[in-house]
């Protein structure tokens, strides 16, 4: 969440020095840089994500090296879920808390000619957002990992994607759709990178337990046969 | 002391070589428990633990190369753990204010400033204000350092009895003046009929218990409770009566003087803490916040002032159980040991009396009684002017701020984070140090940085409803 924020105050750094350097008065203007600082943010976002990468690894490398099996204690797949997942809270509430405190008060939704369903889409662009965040984090790590670095540009160009079509709205049908669709995708993937399979899930809803395959080996006073 | 450390290593050695391991993890981890973070106000924290003091020192440097992996991977393993016991009750203490700043509209009231502050801040021109604030910082924080000083002066001079009568004032004025008054305020937020008669035995139960469990012995969630109560009262009474430059400008100077007071040689604080340790003793119950407890249990004294330096303190997290049997038993007359028993120690040990030196000196000894101490158990220490000062950033920037939720979020995580690696460097350099600088700068940065730039661009970006 940390890595994030400061993400975004680099970001809007770039952005707030752009605007003032630039015409205040011409709209179109401000649009426009509107639209490059969100799309530098998203840029930043990743690079952050792939500092924090790099910062877990070499914590990763220090714990292995102290615990006792030689395996650290976290497994990389956690942390990049939990990365991804932070990542996802602190987007997503930064985007959020302010309308929903908005939406408590009392107003009119879109007497301005603006869409009436501000809310509910803004509630459901949120909550992808928040799970493509998780996603892009699981995939970001594994491919950096395994040294993909076209998993890496495709997860930077699906979050430039899913930013620019936010820029369409109010057209709900062109921006929430095609995200939800992407969500979706970045889901399966996200699962399939992760480990997953149908067998796994399979697996896990017929709930049965399964049976443990190690043996016991005591021995009162021998010691056990070396293989 | 010296004849009796002359008798103590004969019994001393018996116990230490068969408890090599445990007494130098006990040790090694009491050290890295001596996690003194320091405040500066009027409070001074303090519970320095070293039982290398009432012991010789060759005996455990043998130990210490052998021992320093596993001593830095218990840090690691427990570190998470220790950084967890305190997210959550600084988290506690900084929800608690902002849901008070949000609803009760008295704290974002102007009704005055505290006479510490007395330049206002209402001026016409902006150099004017600016100078103000100085003034204002300026005294507020020569005012704490006086009252450092003649702590520590009061505290070399054992005077012990008017530093427990100005520490039960204040907890008595928070516990119940100013309590009062947030209640008297929450009820008018919420408009409830209210009589005096049920007022007055609320905050009587509320103050009464408070002073125990603070002072005396409680649960220990429940004085937990109570710290974090009181660290946000006191953060509220400074968001109300502070005005904005000059609260900002107290916080950047109170967490310089924080790192200068804590590890300069000559720095009050730390001359606190190391003649703390010199006399091997805790002072002040009620200024600090931790995470586990072991209770002392009162050790059989013939002399009274003994009594009341032993009995003082609840907030020990470490030594105690070692005396907790030892200590029940001697409370009848000879101590339920009969004569002949007496006699067989004497022959095996020498002839050791049981006076205060000598029960200090085993107080002193790390104890084989804390092997069956759950490791995880060692808890870790924060003083309460840190919690203050945290909830008096965090309260301000929502009560403040243009961002408002954005801003208050981002102090929070800045706050947090600084904490973590306060944590961290405490784990790696193993002596008091001071918890303010690293968050408060964090915090402060994070404050303008957000309310400044990141609001307006998140500002744009939600009217249009982009998202990043």
């Amino acid at each position: 969440a940390f890595f994030w924020l400061v993400s975004l105050l680099l970001a809007s750094l770039i952005w707030f020095i752009s605007v003032h350097l630039s015409d205040r008065e011409d709209a179109k203007l401000q649009y426009g840089l509107l639209i490059f600082g969100a799309a530098v943010s998203v840029l930043l976002q990743e690079a952050f994500r792939f500092a924090y990468f790099k910062l877990l690894k070499k914590a990763d490398e220090g714990l292995a090296l102290i615990s006792e099996d030689g395996r650290s204690p976290i497994s990389l797949r956690q942390m990049a879920y939990v990365s991804g997942l932070s990542f996802g809270i602190i987007s997503g509430v930064f985007s959020v808390i302010n309308i929903l405190v908005d939406s408590i008060g009392p107003g009119i939704v879109g007497i301005h000619g603006d869409s009436p369903y501000y809310f509910i889409t803004s509630a459901f662009l949120t909550m992808a957002l928040v799970l493509l965040h998780t996603f892009w984090g699981v995939i970001f790590f594994d491919a950096c990992e395994k040294r993909r670095y076209w998993c890496l540009g495709l997860v930077v160009a699906t979050h430039l994607l899913t930013s620019g079509l936010t820029f369409l709205n109010p057209w709900y049908e062109a921006s929430l759709v095609p995200i939800f669709i992407i969500t979706l995708c970045m889901g399966l993937w996200a699962f399939v990178t992760a480990g997953g399979s149908f067998r796994n899930i399979l697996k896990c809803l017929s709930c049965k337990q399964e049976d443990d395959s190690r043996v016991m080996m005591y021995s009162a006073l021998q010691v056990p046969l070396e293989d | 002391m010296t004849e009796l450390s002359a008798h103590l290593p004969q019994f001393q050695h018996g116990q230490l070589t068969e408890n090599f391991p445990d007494n130098h993890l006990s040790n090694t981890n009491d050290n890295s428990e001596r996690r003194r973070h320091d405040n500066s106000e009027r409070r001074r924290n303090d519970n320095p633990e070293s039982e290398t003091n009432g012991q010789p020192h060759n005996n455990t440097q043998q130990v210490v190369e052998q021992d320093e992996e596993e001593d830095e991977e218990l840090t690691l393993k427990y570190g998470a753990k220790h950084v967890i016991m305190l997210f959550v009750p600084v988290t506690l203490c900084m929800v608690v204010v902002v849901a008070t700043i949000k609803s009760v509209s008295f704290y974002t009231r102007k009704d005055g400033q505290l006479i510490y502050t007395p330049f206002t801040e209402e001026t016409e021109t902006v150099g004017q204000r600016a100078l103000n604030s100085i003034l204002n910082a300026a005294i507020m924080i020569s005012v704490i350092i006086v009252m450092t000083i003649l702590l520590v002066v009061l505290y070399k001079y054992r005077c012990y009895k008017v530093i427990h009568g100005w520490l039960i004032i204040s907890s008595l004025l928070l516990l119940f003046f100013f309590s009062f008054i947030y209640l008297g305020e929450v009820f008018k937020t919420y408009n409830v009929a209210m009589d005096y008669i049920t007022v007055a035995l609320m905050i009587w139960n509320f103050g009464v218990v408070g002073m125990i469990c603070i002072h005396w012995k409680g649960p220990l969630r429940l004085q937990q409770a109570y710290l974090i109560m009181i660290s946000a009262l006191m953060a509220l009474v400074f968001i109300k009566y502070l005005p904005e430059w000059t609260a900002w400008l107290i916080l950047a100077v109170i967490s310089v003087y924080d790192l200068v007071a804590v590890l300069c040689p000559k720095g009050p604080l730390r001359m606190l803490v190391e003649t703390a340790q010199e006399r091997n003793e805790t002072l002040f119950p009620a200024l600090i916040y931790s995470s586990t407890m072991i209770w002392l249990v009162n050790m059989a004294e013939e002399d009274p002032e003994a009594q009341r330096k032993a009995s003082k303190n609840s907030t020990y997290d470490k030594q105690a159980p070692a005396n907790q049997t030892q200590n029940e038993d001697a409370e009848a007359d000879d101590g339920g040991f009969s004569q002949e028993w007496q006699q067989q120690r004497d022959n095996r040990i020498g002839p050791i009396e049981s006076t205060p030196e000598s029960r200090a000196a085993v107080q002193a000894l790390p104890s084989h009684s804390q092997t069956s101490e759950d490791p995880e158990e060692r808890g870790v220490k924060l003083g309460l002017g840190d919690f203050i000062f945290y909830s008096v950033l965090v309260g301000k920037a929502s009560a403040t701020a243009s961002g408002d939720w954005n801003t208050t979020l981002a102090c929070f995580v800045a706050i947090l984070i600084g904490l973590c690696l306060t944590l961290l460097l405490l784990a790696i350099f193993k002596k008091a140090l001071p918890a303010l600088p690293i968050s408060i700068t964090f915090g402060l940065v994070f404050y303008f940085a957000t309310d400044n730039l990141v609001q307006p661009f998140m500002d744009q970006l939600a009217f249009h409803q982009f998202y990043i």
